[in-house]
């Protein structure tokens, strides 16, 4: 009765088959059962956004998704936002912005950044932080996230 | 999170038969309450019951006769980035703008912030301003709650065992409508309104012909205040008739203290918060004419 489930899913571009708890998060599947551990845990709860994914291009706190929903859906993870060898310019802006400390936060800021700007390429600071909102740093006091950001946007419009 | 089964039922009928043959299962949409609760150890089952894959949880249409259906699983991001609910109930848009961040929006839906059944739920004031009605079925039949009367306690929704929310039916709104729901929270996103308030009006020639009032986080439950929005009924639009009205709000108000908030400051909230969703709902009223 206690049998694990086959999901099949596609993870970074390509089709991916775990076998899983009910009652694991999917953020315990990459991490534990797939050993993604680019996707980080912090609060556990939905409120720190460290473990931003997204699900079918939405992006959402993988800790409050079960492994089992995501069967037959796409998922993207900081493991996929590099092109190759090369940094994602919204990774070369926070490196070069300082736009990271202790860095527990930086996979999921950066996700949940993608997600904003492949939406909307120009958005206003003010909708920057109201879209960052459920990302949480307790290192950067946030302005110089909010500037790699700016820098990011203007960079892929480039 | 102790061990549970999974399933995730096709059609509403087999998920009525499931949640019939399994009274503690408890149901998944976007789980950002559940999973919580059952992580903390504040929620046990033996089985979760994903109710994303019904048809019926996930339909979002209008039509100018039958108003607003919005299914139970819907999440907050698809309500918002919905054509007929940015056109025909800009309040319910922004309303789900504000639950949460972005990331939980993908995944909580207005069904769940209903059924969880939180005093301090943000949708709930304004669906009972704009006049909602539940679908509720199990396998025995179905039955409407109006949503004022939906909630019952903190966390308790009044629906039986068996039962399950399938969706929200919000009337069409007529000419002259508009409505606004207000909150004062110490963050601007994802935080817990100290109080808030939902109204919806309709007015006729410069005078309320219909107006609704409902409040967050300052009693057990989602409070309608009926004799607050009827205080509206006939009078002209203006500063008296509104602050009257307001003050009839925070005369309804039973908050508590907690560390949110003190009483006083939440009553005085009421009051202040009702008067700026009234003249927030004349506007829209006014310049949708």
């Amino acid at each position: 009765m206690r049998s694990k489930t086959h999901v099949h899913t596609k993870i970074n571009g390509e089709e991916r088959d775990f076998l899983c708890e009910p009652r694991q998060s999917l953020l315990e599947v990459l991490r534990d059962t797939l050993n993604m551990t680019g996707t980080k845990e912090g609060c556990n709860d939905g409120n720190c956004g460290s473990c931003t994914v997204t699900l079918d291009g939405r992006i959402v706190t993988s800790c409050l998704v079960l492994g089992v929903e995501a069967e037959g859906r796409e998922i993207t993870t900081i493991e996929g936002i590099a092109r190759g060898n090369d940094l994602h310019p919204i990774q070369k802006a926070f490196l070069e912005n300082a736009a990271l400390q202790c860095g527990i936060c930086t996979p999921g800021f950066i996700v949940a950044t993608k997600a904003l700007l492949d939406k909307e390429p120009d958005p206003s600071e003010e909708r920057i932080r109201f879209f960052l909102a459920n990302n949480l740093c307790r290192c950067t006091g946030y302005d110089k996230i909010i500037q790699a950001v700016q820098q990011a946007a203007k960079e892929m419009q480039a | 999170m102790k061990w549970f089964d999974y399933q995730a039922p096709t059609t509403l009928a087999n998920t009525l038969a499931l949640f019939d043959s399994h009274p503690g299962a408890y149901l998944l949409a976007g789980g950002t309450d559940l999973l919580v609760q059952l992580r903390a150890g504040r929620k046990q089952t033996d089985l979760v019951l994903d109710i994303k894959h019904v048809a019926e949880l996930n339909e979002i249409s209008f039509d100018v006769a039958d108003g607003l259906t919005l299914g139970a699983a819907v999440s907050c991001a698809q309500t918002y980035e919905n054509a007929a609910v940015k056109t025909h109930h800009p309040s319910l848009a922004e309303v789900a703008s504000i639950i949460g961040g972005i990331q939980i929006q993908g995944r909580a839906s207005i069904g769940g912030n209903l059924c969880n059944a939180a005093p301090s739920a943000d949708a709930i004031p304004l669906l009972i301003a704009l006049s909602a009605k539940c679908r509720v079925a199990s396998s025995k039949g179905e039955r409407q709650i109006a949503v004022e009367d939906f909630c019952i306690a903190p966390g308790k929704n009044a629906m039986l065992p068996g039962e399950i929310l399938v969706s929200l039916h919000l009337p069409a709104p007529k000419k002259g409508s508009g409505a606004s729901y207000l909150r004062f929270t110490p963050r601007n996103e994802m935080d817990i309104a100290v109080a808030g308030v939902g109204a919806s009006i309709v007015l006729e020639g410069g005078v309320f012909k219909h107006a609704r009032i409902a409040l967050a986080s300052v009693a057990p439950r989602p409070l309608f205040v009926p004799v607050a929005g009827d205080s509206l009924i006939g009078k002209p639009v203006n500063v008296e008739s509104i602050e009257a009205a307001a003050e009839l709000a925070k005369g309804a108000a039973t908050p508590i203290t907690d560390m949110r908030g003190t009483v006083e400051y939440r009553r005085h909230l009421c009051a202040v918060l009702t008067k700026r969703a009234l003249e927030a709902a004349v506007k829209q009223a006014q310049e949708a004419k």
